[in-house]
């Protein structure tokens, strides 16, 4: 119990810590945050330009929620690559911590993060179209899918982090490329039954699908979560894989790094 | 006597980071278990498809008793900070042993991970946060609570002359002799009883490098700590360390305290001779086989 206690107290450094350097950075933050209402507007403004206020609706939640996720993903893939680039993997690997715990913090931290990131652009999308009915939407379904999607998210994101661990480097843009791979497959913008049946077979393999289509469901159709189980198993099922494949691949990683020698920069 | 204490030491320093193993302290007399032990450790790094690996790390055994300030002296390039990292587990052993107070730092990486920490070169800190919010996330890995970490961070900071109103300011707008100290603040706030120390005193100021040392010293008697040190300062070697061990392309070429290397060396060359002329006789590179002999006859 008492291991659990202090493995928590370590959780909670990297939620501090990450806390510090956003706080540090806000600047950067707001920056970034007009970026993403930017970036969700435009894609948003498509539907608007075509008159159909379902096609306005589902490219909304595309851009929101793969904000959402895109946020959480580069807050586990940075966790590492932020320390690698300054220099203190070293310090925080030789901590008496497991990783499970630096991960926990991780996620947690970006799943509030991307909360309070993903409210601000819903509320200014939701005061730039008046027009938008969300009367018939079921929150508590958007709010399942959000957590379950952070969830899944997980596992790949701790596959993302052993890029910036091995390579310094270019290791952090090299998890843009996973992003983008999984933007593509995921139906974001577009349904999955347009892409050729090859990539339809990956979008079944990412839990993006999955979430867009749940949240989709219970933005629009005010579906409920038990109603949509078949977008849920899947979710958990990658949570439940990933999670502990995520760990053991990263355990892999870190060894190889200490074999190698990859861990250090200077000195 | 030692049956009962053994059992003691491990329930000591297998706790927490933030309880300095006392009780074992009153019975260092009794105590057998080195503080640190290396055994015929090897390291090897492969460097190219094509290439030789490079050895950083040959054949090299040691043994640290509690309270002792074990010096590393070697040229550059000779292993030592590979050596440091062996012991933290930043890197694998390729072959032989290393053990803390009778842990071995793979079978029990975390109890051994909560007795040491590290002070290298380059001061590695998050530069835009504040030496506060570094010292904070490096204490509550260890499992120390906000409130006492904060208190011990600014106690030890103002110890190495570090004022409390620069300890909110970003890193970054510090010289490097002030990341450095609070490189050092970071390492003893979690009070390590082995404490590896990699140049620590590198780039410091001459009055830092005396505040620096005298808290070493101070740390050995008030914390009952034990420390290796790696330096390029030969006068901080000798007035720091009990024993010193030269190494030479990864290889122990010499062990002895400062005097028994000095006088060794000074009956070599026909005169009196320094620390100074000790590193010079052991790492120059034509003395090597000229070492090498000696090496196996003052090891019987
Ligand atoms: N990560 C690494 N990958 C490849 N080679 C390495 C690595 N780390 C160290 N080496 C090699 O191992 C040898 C020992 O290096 P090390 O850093 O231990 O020397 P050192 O004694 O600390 O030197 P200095 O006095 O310059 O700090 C060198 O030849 C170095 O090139
Ligand atoms: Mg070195």
């Amino acid at each position: 119990m008492t291991i659990v206690a202090h493995e928590l107290k370590a959780s909670y450094a990297f939620i501090e810590r990450n806390f510090f350097l956003t706080r540090r950075y806000w600047g950067w933050e707001i920056a970034f945050l007009v970026y993403s209402v930017a970036g969700a507007l435009s894609i948003s403004l498509i539907g608007a330009d075509q008159g159909s206020p379902t096609l306005l609706l589902t490219l909304m939640v595309g851009a929101i929620f793969w904000n959402y996720l895109s946020v959480v993903f580069s807050w586990i893939a940075e966790t590492i690559s932020v320390e690698r680039w300054e220099g203190t993997l070293e310090y925080t690997m030789m901590a008496p911590i497991r990783r499970w715990s630096q991960l926990l913090g991780s996620v947690l931290y970006a799943m509030v993060y991307g909360l309070v990131h993903t409210t601000v652009i819903l509320i200014v999308l939701i005061l730039f179209f008046p027009q938008l009915d969300l009367a018939g939407a079921n929150p508590v379904t958007v709010l399942a899918f959000m957590l379950l999607g952070s969830f899944s998210f997980v596992g790949i994101g701790m596959i993302a982090a052993i890029l910036p661990l091995l390579y310094v480097e270019r290791g952090a843009q090299m998890t843009f490329v996973l992003q983008s791979c999984l933007l593509l497959v995921s139906g974001v913008y577009y349904s999955v039954e347009i892409l050729p049946p090859w990539m339809q077979v990956l979008s079944h393999l990412s839990p993006a699908t999955y979430v867009l289509h749940g949240v989709r469901a219970g933005l629009l159709k005010g579906t409920s979560v038990v109603d949509l189980f078949g977008d849920v198993w899947p979710l958990l099922v990658m949570g439940v894989v990933f999670i502990p494949f995520g760990l053991w691949a990263f355990g892999r990683a870190e060894r190889y790094a200490k074999r190698t020698g990859k861990l250090k920069r200077v000195g | 006597m030692t049956a009962i204490v053994l059992p003691e030491l491990k329930n000591g320093s297998g706790g927490l980071p933030s309880q300095p193993t006392q009780p074992v302290a009153s019975h260092r007399r009794d105590i057998a278990v080195p503080a640190l032990l290396i055994e015929d450790a090897s390291k090897r790094f492969i460097v190219g498809r094509k290439r030789k690996p490079v050895v950083a790390i040959s054949h090299v055994s040691m043994r640290l008793e509690r309270g002792d300030i074990h010096g590393i002296l070697g040229a550059n390039g000779s292993g030592k900070s590979t050596l440091i990292r062996l012991i933290s587990g930043l890197l694998t052993l390729d072959e032989g042993r290393v053990e803390v107070f009778g842990h071995d730092i793979v079978r029990d990486e975390m109890a051994v991970k909560r007795l040491i920490n590290r002070v290298s070169v380059d001061a590695a800190f998050f530069k835009k946060l504040s030496p506060m919010e570094n010292l904070l996330f490096a204490a509550r890995l260890y499992g120390m609570d906000g409130t006492r970490a904060k208190r011990e961070a600014l106690q030890i900071l103002a110890r190495l002359g570090i004022g409390a109103n620069r300890t909110t300011r970003p890193i970054e707008q510090m010289s490097r002799g002030m990341q450095q100290k609070v490189a050092i603040a970071r390492a003893l706030l979690t009070s390590p009883t082995l404490l590896l120390l990699d140049e620590p005193t590198t780039g410091l100021d001459p009055r830092s490098k005396l505040d620096v040392q005298t808290f070493i010293e101070e740390l050995r008697e008030t914390h009952d700590a034990t420390i290796v040190l790696t330096t390029h300062d030969l006068a901080e070697a000798e007035r720091l360390c009990g024993r010193i061990t030269i190494l030479n392309d990864g290889r122990v070429v010499a062990e002895d305290t400062p005097d028994g290397l000095i006088a060794l060396v000074a009956s070599r060359l026909g005169r009196p001779a320094t620390l100074e002329d000790v590193f010079m006789t052991f790492t120059g590179r034509s003395l090597d086989d000229d070492v090498e002999e000696d090496e196996s006859e003052s090891d019987d």
